[in-house]
């Protein structure tokens, strides 16, 4: 008897020891690093801390779920669906000439905290080792779409460009004025790729020509679409508050 | 009556209890409140991985303009064979509050699963489930289930203190703490990237990202349902004294 009760003490105490430790780390965590800015915002110290329990108990590494060609499904394009409509949203002018030369005179400028800042071309792009993936885009709405993406890992990129160790953040900014930052361990998932093929063709205007951000373990509308520029930090760039979470692994 | 039974003895709720109920309440209705925001973006629900305005829905609810909207360019087949999946891009100005409304329903989440995590690991080590919660063995018999069922439908129910719980009552309780809440916490988990990339047998589990999301509005919904039972049972056995149970009142205050 005097066993059994020592032994559902211990299996308490090693409960709430498991509990303490996980919040001590999720709380120590947000209390030395500075983080992106809350704005006083209730909301928004929600989502930091849903960021630093999902770092702190996920599998930073872990691959989104795979799928088989079979699988492929329908999927909607949404946002911007071309930036060289000058009827649409998003419309910008440099990304109609652009398309007007089939995208030739494209490429992609990575700056900030790396090595060797400069501009990469398609064709510089596509001598990377690529990456194939079937998988699936969760949108914020609520819908869900897979397909088939190509292109090149981004960390290889970044390597390439000669990444600093004082980097933290990259930021994507687009030809439709779209801004997303992702950390460096979203920056390296072996997922995260810079898509140039989708199902097995170029990628079309409508799903973000010439290039695209796949993030999989985060929210469809943070692989941004009609990338026009890469820049590396080491603090995080405030583009105010437009009222939506900066992370959203959720 | 020199004697009061021991089952007699007035017992209010504990402490503990109140304080899980009311930020579970509270948690409650907010998690409603956005998710039914985050319903109407969307108001379309399908079964499997994949869903999405190009394929056909399993259920749809006229809440919002997004309901069958149109506002589409025309569908281009994503393959050269028939029966292939389509793309279209979406012209049509949808309504979309997610960016407080996800927000709002993550924080609340929070605060159901501390609070729900409080309840459960005092609720087993005081005893309370045991106790209070699980029927007793010779409860558990057709006749006392339907008197249990009569009594509930008349007039006015009968008012038990603190937790003496009537039969339904345990029953619906123990669906609500050990099937809809788990349910509707890991069906939310399973619509995540990032939690499913951890732990990928989640979408195993429920079907599919898409049949996590059908799963988690029917589990709402039965919560919901149980909500509104739950007052109106507390309005019947007299709403005063129910609520004066579940607030200030005490045990300490009989002695």
């Amino acid at each position: 008897m005097q066993m059994k009760n020592k032994l559902i003490i211990s299996r308490r105490a090693a409960i709430i020891t498991g509990l303490s430790a996980a919040m001590g780390t999720i709380l120590t965590n947000s209390c030395t690093k500075p983080l992106p800015p809350t704005y006083g915002n209730i909301l928004r110290m929600g989502d930091v801390f849903t960021y630093e329990a999902q770092r702190a108990l996920l599998d930073v590494k872990a691959l989104a779920k795979e799928y088989n060609f079979s699988d492929i499904s329908s999927f909607p394009a949404t946002g911007s669906i071309n930036p060289s409509d000058a009827s649409l949203p998003g419309f910008n002018v440099d990304y109609e000439l652009l398309h007007r030369n089939q995208f030739v005179n494209w490429k992609l400028p990575i700056e900030g905290c790396v090595a060797r800042p400069g501009k990469y071309s398609m064709d510089d792009i596509k001598k990377f080792k690529s990456r194939t993936q079937i998988t699936r885009h969760t949108c914020e709405e609520g819908w869900s779409a897979i397909a088939e993406w190509t292109g090149t890992p981004l960390g290889l990129l970044l390597h390439h460009a000669g990444i600093q160790a004082k980097a933290r953040f990259v930021n994507f900014i687009s030809y439709d004025n779209y801004n997303i930052s992702i950390d460096m361990f979203d920056a390296f998932h072996p997922q995260t790729i810079l898509a140039y093929g989708m199902n097995g063709r170029n990628l079309p205007i409508q799903h973000g020509a010439p290039i695209r951000a796949r993030i999989e373990t985060q929210i469809g509308g943070q692989s941004v679409k009609y990338i026009k520029k890469i820049v590396v930090t080491d603090h995080f760039v405030d583009t105010g508050d437009n009222g939506w979470a900066w992370y959203m692994g959720i | 009556m020199a004697l009061t039974p021991r089952n007699e003895i007035k017992t209010y709720h504990s402490t503990w209890v109140k304080i899980a109920h009311w930020i579970g309440t509270c948690s409650f209705f907010f998690l409603i409140f956005s998710g039914f925001e985050i319903l109407m973006v969307h108001p379309r629900l399908y079964w499997g991985e994949t869903g999405n305005d190009l394929m056909p829905a399993f259920l749809e609810f006229p809440i919002s303009r997004n309901y069958q909207h149109g506002g589409w360019t025309s569908l281009e087949p994503i393959f050269n064979r028939p029966n292939s999946p389509m793309s279209a891009g979406r012209t049509y100005s949808i309504f979309n509050e997610n960016g407080w409304g996800r927000s709002l329903h993550f924080l609340a989440a929070w605060f159901l699963v501390f609070s729900g995590l409080f309840y459960l690991i005092l609720a087993i080590f005081t005893g309370h489930i045991k106790n209070n919660l699980i029927p007793k063995f010779n409860e558990l018999t057709l006749e006392l289930i339907i008197k249990d069922i009569k009594d509930h439908l008349k007039a006015s129910l009968a008012y038990l203190q603190g937790p003496q719980y009537g039969l339904l009552q345990k029953i619906s309780y123990l669906v609500v703490i050990f099937i809809l809440l788990p349910t509707i916490v890991l069906t939310g988990l399973t619509m995540s990237p990032a939690i499913t990339a951890s732990h990928p047998y989640l979408l195993t589990l429920f079907f599919g990202a898409q049949s996590a999301r059908t799963i988690h509005f029917f589990a709402a919904s039965s919560l919901f349902i149980f909500l509104i039972v739950h007052v109106w049972m507390i309005i019947k056995s007299g709403f005063k004294k129910q609520m004066l149970a579940m607030t200030i009142k005490n045990n300490a205050d009989e002695k």
